[in-house]
């Protein structure tokens, strides 16, 4: 099925749970297992809640990671608070593990732009979510730049979909990470759907991964609903770039369960048979009967937890809610680091026209 | 005869030599990465080569080539490489090589440097500046003499800087590089090897967002940037002759646009005339009109008129003169101003 053209494979778990054969020495770190499958709870729920927020009108259009939480989460456990990850727009799940707050999120997508401003330090060097396909992979390459000429063993990571690696900036980017040999890690998600169109007419190339090798340097693939997988090809990506050893990339074989955006609907060009086959193979499941056939999970405990998370949940969706209106200088202040004064009547137009609303609103339907 | 020296505020002092605009770029950066060991200069053959104009000869040699960066051949990579290096704090001096080929470095400059302070609350900054040789007249092959300073002028978050002069292009360029956000300047090839003035290489910056009256006048004003301020100050000289009195003043930022100069001197003089190479439909021209009738229709005393390029793809050599505004087509809209009813 997977034609690799020697690009390795890497599963420890059937769909099932059932491990495949030898686990890797780190998957004896029960403590780390049960912390990977917490979150991937946590992000699930947090997910089907913004959803749902949508559904009601109370954000805008939302991008789901239903489906790719084992990649996220993997890469979220590995990086270290002083390397840098460079996002796309469907990675709640590795956003909430750098300290990106739910709310935070939640206002985001509502249309707030407090939602930018990340105020845990944990995310402080990070870069917000990119909207435009892989224009981020090439600013990935720009901070591995800016680490490996000041040296250390400090890391980017930058994620994309299966759809991103068909631009030129996806490939610039491995281009120059090999050229030079840059400190970074090339994470793709191919959830085999970029929008409406499927991975077999995206690219020729029997794997994505195999991109790397033309820019030299070794890509893999993974299963990216198996966590243990992607969290082991991942960590050995980190190490290798962590002592200057170049970049790598993990091309993660996952599958959009949800639509690409709220806006979207994917009933229009893929079959119930097709997504209903895709969910069984669907991260969150598998992990769960792993951990249960180990002992290290039961009923208890999950109904403990999916109590636990909807707790959290709702305490970040009672803060997105209190947040209250936000200031018009919201969309003055950051433009420039100061506002240049030959702007200045610019400025005052904005402020004279949120006065003329106001005075409009109490004055009732005059337009005067 | 003609003064080129942009006189004005750069009295000479502990002048040492000679500079041409492309020797005063080269100073300005030596001196900007002496002064900040952040500041890095990467491009396409900006190392070993010097570049192909020779802007950045001699910095390889001195600062190493871990700053000064040979960068593969691809400029939506240099574009987006500088984002993410301005992002760690460092202060990426780009090259692209020439005007006509930074189409593919647009997107990062548009959708990403112009907007990560805003983006994240100013968490994350973007104090690049992107360094590329514009404009015709030096007979060059097709692709290599574009003025598209409007593109860049209409993106919020960007400032767009034109030197015209050696000391202009010594003090704006090191107050580009200080500049916490992302700079365009765009340095006139015509101008490069032109007529080099004493340079004091003192590390001294000239203001940015600030037009430069380069001279005063009571009769009319000439609005202009770039290479076209050469035939618009020889405009003036020889309305000078017929006893014919131009303020010549000299924009330099084209964004964000010092109004209150250009409008101060029209309320003066009650006439402009505006001078580009750029092309004319929807140029920086057209801004500098627009706000101008906004702001002074009752004091002017005749149309504003405009000396631009034609809406054409900047000819191939042998006929780029034509589309390029000379003497007396400024002087044809001076007549045409200066006798107005």
């Amino acid at each position: 099925m997977h034609d690799k053209l020697a690009i390795p494979y890497t599963r420890y778990l059937a769909p099932d749970g059932r491990p495949l054969g030898d686990l890797p020495a780190w998957a004896d770190d029960a403590e780390l297992l049960v912390r990977l499958y917490r979150q991937m709870v946590l992000t699930r729920l947090f997910d089907q809640k913004a959803v749902a927020l949508q559904r009601t009108g109370r954000i805008g259009t939302y991008a789901p990671t239903l489906g790719q939480e084992a990649i996220g989460v993997a890469v979220g456990a590995l990086l270290r608070p002083e390397d840098v990850l460079v996002p796309y727009y469907r990675d709640t799940a590795v956003q909430l593990m750098r300290g990106v707050r739910m709310e935070e999120i939640l206002l985001y997508w509502g249309g707030d732009e407090r939602g930018s401003a990340y105020v845990d330090p944990a995310a402080a060097e990070d870069f917000p979510i990119c909207v435009p396909i892989a224009t981020q992979a090439l600013h990935a390459c720009g901070v591995a730049s800016a680490l490996k000429i000041r040296g250390g063993h400090r890391v980017a990571l930058t994620t994309c979909g299966d759809g991103a690696t068909s631009k030129g900036d996806f490939l610039e980017a491995l281009n120059v990470a090999g050229a030079w040999q840059l400190p970074v890690v090339f994470v793709v998600n191919n959830n085999q759907w970029a929008i409406s169109v499927p991975r077999r007419i995206q690219c020729g190339a029997p794997t994505l991964a195999q991109k790397a090798v033309g820019a030299g340097f070794p890509g893999e693939q993974v299963d990216g609903n198996d966590v243990l997988a992607v969290y082991d090809r991942v960590r050995a990506a980190l190490e290798r770039a962590r002592q200057g050893k170049g970049p790598m990339l993990v091309e993660c074989i996952s599958y959009r369960l949800g639509d690409h955006t709220t806006a979207d609907d994917a009933t229009r060009y893929r079959s119930a048979e097709e997504v209903k086959q895709a969910w069984q193979e669907e991260p969150l499941k598998r992990l769960q009967s792993f951990l249960a056939a180990r002992g290290l999970w039961d009923e208890r405990r999950e109904q403990q937890l999916l109590a636990d998370c909807q707790a959290q949940v709702q305490q970040a969706v009672e803060a997105f809610e209190a947040a209250g209106q936000q200031p018009v200088e919201a969309i003055l202040d950051y433009v420039y680091a100061r506002w240049p004064v030959a702007l200045a009547e610019q400025r005052e137009m904005l402020l004279e026209r949120v006065a003329r609303r106001e005075a409009s609103l109490q004055g009732g339907a005059s337009h005067e | 005869m003609n003064d080129m020296t942009g006189s004005f505020r750069e009295s000479a002092v502990a002048v040492e030599k000679k500079a041409s605009l492309l020797e005063a770029v080269n100073l300005a950066l030596h001196r900007a990465m002496g002064e900040d060991p952040n500041v890095v200069v990467l491009g396409e053959d900006v190392g070993v080569n010097g570049g192909v104009f020779r802007a950045t000869v001699g910095l390889r040699e001195a600062f190493g080539f871990k700053r000064v960066i040979d960068t593969p051949l691809a400029e939506t990579m240099i574009g987006g490489l500088a984002v993410g290096m301005a992002a760690q704090g460092l202060k990426p001096v780009i090259e692209i090589q020439f005007l006509g080929f930074i189409y593919a470095a647009m997107e990062h400059l548009v959708s990403h440097a112009s907007r990560l302070r805003n983006r994240t609350r100013g968490r994350l900054s973007c104090p690049l500046v992107l360094r590329s040789p514009m404009g015709a007249g030096i007979r060059a092959p097709e692709h290599h003499s574009e003025s598209t300073e409007a593109l860049f002028a209409h993106i919020p978050g960007l400032r767009v800087v034109i030197p015209s002069s050696p000391a202009r292009a010594y003090g704006l360029l090191l107050a580009a590089i200080d500049d916490p956000d992302p700079v365009v300047f765009l340095e006139p090839t015509r101008l490069y090897r032109m007529n080099p003035q004493p340079l004091a290489d003192d590390g001294r910056r000239l203001p940015l967002d600030t037009c430069f009256t380069l001279r005063e006048g009571r009769d009319l004003t000439l609005v202009s940037w770039g290479a076209s301020l050469h035939e618009t100050l020889q405009a003036a000289d020889r309305l000078a002759e017929r006893g014919v009195s131009a303020e010549v003043i000299d924009v330099a930022t084209i964004k964000p646009l010092d109004l209150d100069t250009l409008e101060a001197s029209v309320r003066k003089t009650g006439r402009c005339v505006i001078v580009h190479e750029a092309p004319r439909s929807c140029g920086v021209g057209a801004e500098i009109a627009a706000s101008l009738y906004e702001r002074a229709l009752l004091d002017l005393q005749a149309p504003i008129q405009r000396v631009t390029a034609p809406d054409i793809p900047p000819p191939l050599y042998r006929l780029e003169h034509l589309y390029m505004p000379g003497v007396e087509d400024v002087l044809a809209a001076c007549e045409s101003v200066l006798n107005y009813a």
